[in-house]
C-alpha cells in the first residue's frame, strides 16, 4: 500500500521513500511552463499590451494561479496516492483556509474603508 | 491502523494501535514535513492579506510606481527559477547515486540563491536610501514584511543547503541525507510557489494599481 506510488522505481524496499520522483522530462517540462507562465504576466504589464488595467490585473492573477499548480504538479509531485492521500488532504485544508482568511479579510476591510468617515472630514469636524 | 476494538477479554475496549508494527527511521517525516510547510503557507496567507489591506496606504509618500524596478524582480524571478530547476537536477543526479553531480547541483542552487537574496538586498537598500523605509507608510511596513519574511525564509534555505552539502560530503548519500535533501526540495520548491504570489500580487499587481 505504501510503495504503490513508485511500483516502476528500483529500490522499492526503502519503507519511508514513498514520495512520488519526478524525471528529467517532467521537470524540464514544468521548467519550461513556468518560464512561459512568468515571461507572459511581467510583458504584459510592462508593454501595457492590454487595453483596460482591470483586465490586466485578472489575467495575471490567472496565470499565477496557473503557475502554482504547474509547481505543485512537477516540482512538488503533488498527487493524491502519497501518503495514502494525507498530503492532499492537508493541502486541500490549508487551501480553503487561506482562501477563507484572504477574501474574508479583504472583504471586510474594504468594507470597513468605505463605511467609515473620511479622515479629512474627521479633522475638518474639530 | 484503526483503532482496534478487542471484546476477547474484558469486553472493554481498546484505545490504541492493537497492530502496531514497526517503522524504520524517518518514516513520517515527508508528511511531517509537508504539514510544516502547509503552516508556513497560512504565515504568508496572513502577510499577504495584511499587503492586501495596507497595500494602498501610501501615507502620501512614494507608491509601488515609483519604488518598482520590473526588470529588476524579472531578473530576480528568473534567479528562483533557475535555482528550482537545479535542485531538481540535484534530485535527480541523487536517485542515480551520483555524489559529484549533486554535490554540484546543489552548489549552482546555492548560488542562484544568493544571487536571489543579493539583488534583494540591494533592492531593499536602494529603497531605503531613497527613504522608503518599513516606518514611511502602511504600504512599505506590509511590503517588507511580506517580501523580507520570504527572503529570510531562502536565506534559512541557504544554511540549511550549505549543512547538508557538508553532510553529503562527509557521510555520503546515506538514507538519512536522502531525506534531508528530498525535505530541502520540498522547502525550495514552496519558497518558489510563494514568490509567484510576491511577484504577482505586490509587483505587478502594485505597479498596475
Amino acid at each position: 500500500m505504501i510503495t504503490d506510488t513508485h511500483a516502476a522505481h528500483a529500490d522499492d524496499h526503502h519503507h519511508g521513500d514513498d514520495h512520488a520522483h519526478g524525471t528529467f522530462s517532467s521537470y524540464m517540462l514544468g521548467f519550461v511552463l513556468s518560464v512561459v507562465l512568468t515571461a507572459i504576466p511581467f510583458w504584459l504589464v510592462m508593454s501595457g499590451a492590454l487595453p483596460s488595467k482591470q483586465i490586466t490585473a485578472l489575467v495575471i492573477m490567472a496565470f499565477a494561479v496557473v503557475q502554482i499548480v504547474v509547481h505543485m504538479i512537477y516540482f512538488l509531485h503533488m498527487n493524491t496516492k502519497s501518503e495514502n492521500g494525507w498530503t492532499m488532504m492537508a493541502l486541500i485544508f490549508t487551501v480553503v483556509m487561506v482562501v477563507i482568511a484572504l477574501s474574508g479579510s479583504l472583504w471586510v476591510m474594504s468594507h470597513l474603508n468605505s463605511n467609515m468617515m473620511p479622515m479629512h472630514e474627521m479633522t475638518g469636524m474639530k | 491502523m484503526t483503532v482496534a476494538v478487542n471484546p476477547s477479554q474484558t469486553g472493554a475496549p481498546v484505545f490504541y494501535v492493537a497492530d502496531e508494527h514497526p517503522h524504520p527511521e524517518g518514516f513520517s517525516t515527508s508528511l511531517g514535513f509537508w504539514i510544516y510547510l502547509m503552516s508556513d503557507c497560512l504565515i504568508f496567507a496572513m502577510l499577504f492579506a495584511a499587503f492586501g489591506v495596507l497595500g494602498g496606504n501610501y501615507a502620501a509618500g512614494p507608491a509601488p510606481k515609483d519604488l518598482f524596478e520590473l526588470p529588476l524582480v524579472a531578473v530576480n524571478t528568473t534567479m528562483l527559477l533557475l535555482s528550482s530547476i537545479t535542485y531538481g537536477f540535484a534530485m535527480l543526479t541523487m536517485q542515480q547515486n551520483k555524489i559529484g553531480q549533486t554535490q554540484l547541483w546543489l552548489a549552482i542552487t546555492g548560488l542562484f540563491g544568493l544571487a536571489f537574496i543579493g539583488i534583494e538586498l540591494s533592492e531593499f537598500a536602494h529603497m531605503i536610501h531613497e527613504g522608503a523605509t518599513p516606518q514611511r507608510s502602511a504600504f512599505l511596513s506590509a511590503f517588507f514584511t511580506l517580501v523580507g519574511t520570504h527572503g529570510l525564509h531562502v536565506s534559512c534555505g541557504l544554511i540549511w543547503l550549505v549543512t547538508l552539502m557538508v553532510q553529503v560530503q562527509k557521510f555520503g548519500l546515506i538514507e538519512a541525507n536522502r531525506r534531508r535533501l528530498m525535505c530541502l526540495s520540498m522547502f525550495w520548491h514552496f519558497l518558489d510557489v510563494v514568490w509567484i504570489g510576491v511577484f504577482t500580487f505586490v509587483y505587478l499587481l502594485g505597479v498596475l494599481r
